[in-house]
C-alpha cells in the first residue's frame, strides 16, 4: 500500500527567507512520526502545507494519495488536524462541543466514546473557558479523531502542559496509534517525541537534520564516549570511539587502586539532539 | 484497513447546526446581546424624547420619521456591523480555521451567521416597534400592503448587510482593528443616510454619497411603510422609489455575493 505522507524536496520561504528548505519525507500507515525542533524551525509551516492550509514555493507532497492544495471534502474527512490554535474557547459545555461537530462527519465516533478515550466523562458538563489547558488540549484531540480520520497532525498537543498532563496526553496518543491512525506529531520536547514516536525526524532551520527511530537517532554522534578521570597532570577528559582501550591505557598508569573521578558517558539523545542543533548554528 | 470514505454530510445539514450553534453562542454572551437590542430602542428613546413635539415635512412627526430611519439601522448594525466584526475575529482568532480543517462548506457557515442576524434583527425590530408603538404613541404601517414592503425591505436590507459584513471582514485588517473600521463606517453612513437627521435637507454632497450604499434606499424603503402616503412628496425625488430601492439592494446583494464566493477566505495569510 502507498505511504500515507509522501513529502520530496519540500520548500517555503518567506520574503526571500527559506523557512522549509528541501525536506523529504515518507511516513507509512499507521506509524507515529514526529517532526522534533527547536521553535522556529519549520514545523508547523510543513505541517500546515500537508494540512493544506499553506502553499508550497517548491516539491511535490501527497497525503493519503492527495495533493494536499487540491484536497477536497473527502479527503479533508480522512484527515484530523489538531492545529496550536483553535479559537478562543467558545462558551459550550464539552458535550455540547463535540455534539455539534458530530454534524460535519459522515460516521462521528460517539461523543460518549470521545470522552471516554480522551478521559473527559467527569468534565462532560463543563463549559470549555472552565476547562484547565490540558483538558482543553485533549477536547481538541477529540474533536481531531471525531471523525474517525486515517491521518491525524498533532501540532504541538502538549506545550504548555504540566508534567502530569503531558503523560495522560502520551497515553492518549498511545491508545490512537494502537487503533492504527497515521500520527504526525511536531513537538520540541525530546522526550516526548522519544517516547512516542516509531521515527523522529529533527529539524533546524527548515532543514531535516537526521531520520531514525529513537534508537538510532544521531548514531554517528553516539559512538563518541566521554572518558575522564583525574591524575598528577589534573583532570582529563577525551571523546573517543574505542572507550575501553582508553580505560586499559589509564589502568596500565595506575597499577594499584583507584583512579580518582574515573567515569565514562554515553552521550544521551538529549546530548545528541543538542549537538545536532550546535552544527546547524 | 482501507474502508470506503462515505460521503461528507450535506452542507445544509452543517448550516442547519451552525445555526443552533450561533444563536446558542450569541444569546450566551450577555454584552453582545444588550448592545444588538439595547442600541435602536436606546437611540428612540432619546431622540423621540427630546424631539418629542418637533415635525418634519409632510405634517410627519419627527418621531415617526426617526423610527423608520433607526429601525433600518438596527438591520444594518445587526447584519453589517455585527458580522463584520465577528467574522475577521473568528478568522483572526483560528475559529475559521478549525472548520476549514473539518472540509466545512463556506455556505454552511453563512447559514448559520444568516439565522442568527435574521433571529436577532426580528427580535430587536419587535422590541424597537413594542416601544415607539407603546411608549411613544408612533403609528405603525396602516395596512397589509404597508407591512409586507416594511418586510420586503427589512429581509433585502439584511441580506445586503450580510453579505456587505462579510465582505468588509475581507478586507487587509488585524482582528482587533475591525470593530473600529467597521462601526466607523456604520457609523458615517446613519448620518449620510437620513437616520438622525431628515434625509432631504442633508447637502446634496452627502445625499449623492448615501445613494451609493443600501442604508439610505433601507430608511426610505422604512418610510415608505411607517409614514403616511403624503410624505412622498417631502422625499428628494418626490416618491418612495421602490423600484430603485430594490434594484440597488439586490445589486448590492448580488455583487456582495459574487465578491464573498471569489475571496472569502478562512486564514489571514498563507
Amino acid at each position: 500500500m502507498d505511504a500515507a505522507i509522501v513529502v520530496r524536496g519540500l520548500g517555503k520561504s518567506y520574503a526571500g527567507q527559506a523557512v522549509v528548505d528541501d525536506v523529504e519525507l515518507t511516513i507509512e500507515r499507521g506509524e507515529c512520526f514526529a517532526l522534533l525542533g527547536p521553535n522556529g524551525a519549520g514545523k508547523t509551516t510543513t505541517v500546515e502545507i500537508l494540512e493544506g492550509f499553506r502553499h508550497r514555493d517548491a516539491g511535490e507532497v501527497t497525503v493519503l494519495g492527495i495533493d494536499p492544495a487540491r484536497g477536497d471534502r473527502n479527503w479533508r474527512a480522512q484527515v484530523g488536524v489538531v492545529g496550536q490554535s483553535v479559537g478562543a474557547p467558545l462558551d459550550l459545555s464539552v458535550r455540547e462541543m463535540l455534539d455539534h461537530f458530530a454534524a460535519y462527519h459522515a460516521q462521528p465516533r460517539s461523543t460518549d466514546d470521545l470522552l471516554t478515550a480522551v478521559g473527559l466523562t467527569d468534565a462532560a458538563r463543563t463549559r470549555i473557558p472552565n476547562l484547565s489547558g490540558g483538558q482543553r488540549r485533549r477536547l481538541d484531540v477529540a474533536l481531531g479523531v471525531q471523525g474517525r480520520p486515517e491521518v491525524l497532525f498533532l501540532d504541538e498537543p502538549t506545550t504548555g502542559l504540566d508534567p502530569a498532563a503531558r503523560r495522560q496526553f502520551w497515553a492518549l496518543i498511545t491508545n490512537l496509534r494502537a487503533a492504527g491512525t497515521t500520527i504526525l506529531l511536531t513537538t520540541h520536547y525530546l522526550d516526548e517525541a522519544a517516547h512516542l514516536a516509531d521515527r523522529v525526524a529533527v529539524i533546524a532551520r527548515g532543514r531535516l537534520l537526521d531520520v531514525a527511530t529513537p534508537d538510532a537517532l544521531g548514531r554517528t554522534l553516539r559512538l563518541a564516549v566521554t572518558v575522564r578521570w583525574t591524575d598528577e597532570g589534573g583532570r582529563h577528559e577525551v571523546s573517543t570511539r574505542t572507550p575501553t582501550a582508553t580505560v586499559r591505557e589509564i589502568l596500565a598508569s595506575v597499577p594499584t587502586g583507584e583512579v580518582p573521578d574515573l567515569a565514562v558517558y554515553r552521550p544521551s539523545l538529549e546530548d545528541v539532539y543538542l549537538a545536532m542543533l550546535e552544527h546547524t548554528e | 484497513m482501507t474502508t470506503t470514505p462515505s460521503t461528507p454530510p450535506p452542507a445544509l445539514r452543517i448550516g442547519r447546526a451552525r445555526a443552533k450553534l450561533e444563536l446558542i453562542l450569541f444569546f450566551r454572551e450577555p454584552a453582545q446581546v444588550i448592545f444588538s437590542f439595547a442600541y435602536p430602542v436606546l437611540m428612540m428613546l432619546i431622540f423621540a424624547s427630546v424631539f418629542r413635539n418637533e415635525t418634519v415635512a409632510g405634517g410627519v412627526t419627527y418621531k415617526q420619521y426617526f423610527l423608520a430611519g433607526i429601525a433600518a439601522t438596527g438591520i444594518m448594525l445587526a447584519s453589517f456591523q455585527a458580522l463584520g466584526i465577528r467574522i475577521a475575529l473568528e478568522r483572526d482568532n483560528g475559529e475559521l480555521g478549525r472548520l476549514q480543517a473539518l472540509g466545512t462548506p463556506p455556505v454552511a457557515y453563512f447559514l448559520g451567521k444568516a439565522a442568527q442576524v435574521l433571529a436577532t434583527s426580528t427580535l430587536q425590530l419587535i422590541s424597537l416597534l413594542l416601544v415607539a408603538r407603546f411608549a411613544f404613541d408612533v403609528s405603525m404601517p396602516i395596512d397589509t400592503a404597508h407591512w409586507l414592503t416594511f418586510a420586503w425591505v427589512a429581509v433585502l436590507g439584511s441580506l445586503s448587510g450580510m453579505v456587505l459584513g462579510v465582505a468588509v471582514s475581507l478586507l487587509p485588517h488585524q482582528g482587533r482593528s475591525a470593530d473600529t473600521v467597521v462601526a466607523s463606517i456604520a457609523l458615517v453612513l446613519q448620518f449620510f443616510s437620513g437616520v438622525f437627521f431628515v434625509f432631504s435637507r442633508l447637502p446634496a454632497w452627502m445625499r449623492d454619497v448615501a445613494a451609493v450604499f443600501p442604508l439610505k434606499w433601507l430608511t426610505q424603503g422604512m418610510r415608505s411603510a411607517f409614514l403616511p402616503d403624503a410624505a412622498k412628496h417631502a422625499e428628494v425625488s418626490g416618491s418612495w422609489q421602490h423600484g430603485w430601492t430594490a434594484a440597488v439592494l439586490v445589486a448590492w446583494i448580488v455583487v456582495g455575493l459574487a465578491v464573498c464566493a471569489r475571496s472569502f477566505r478562512w486564514r489571514s495569510s498563507d
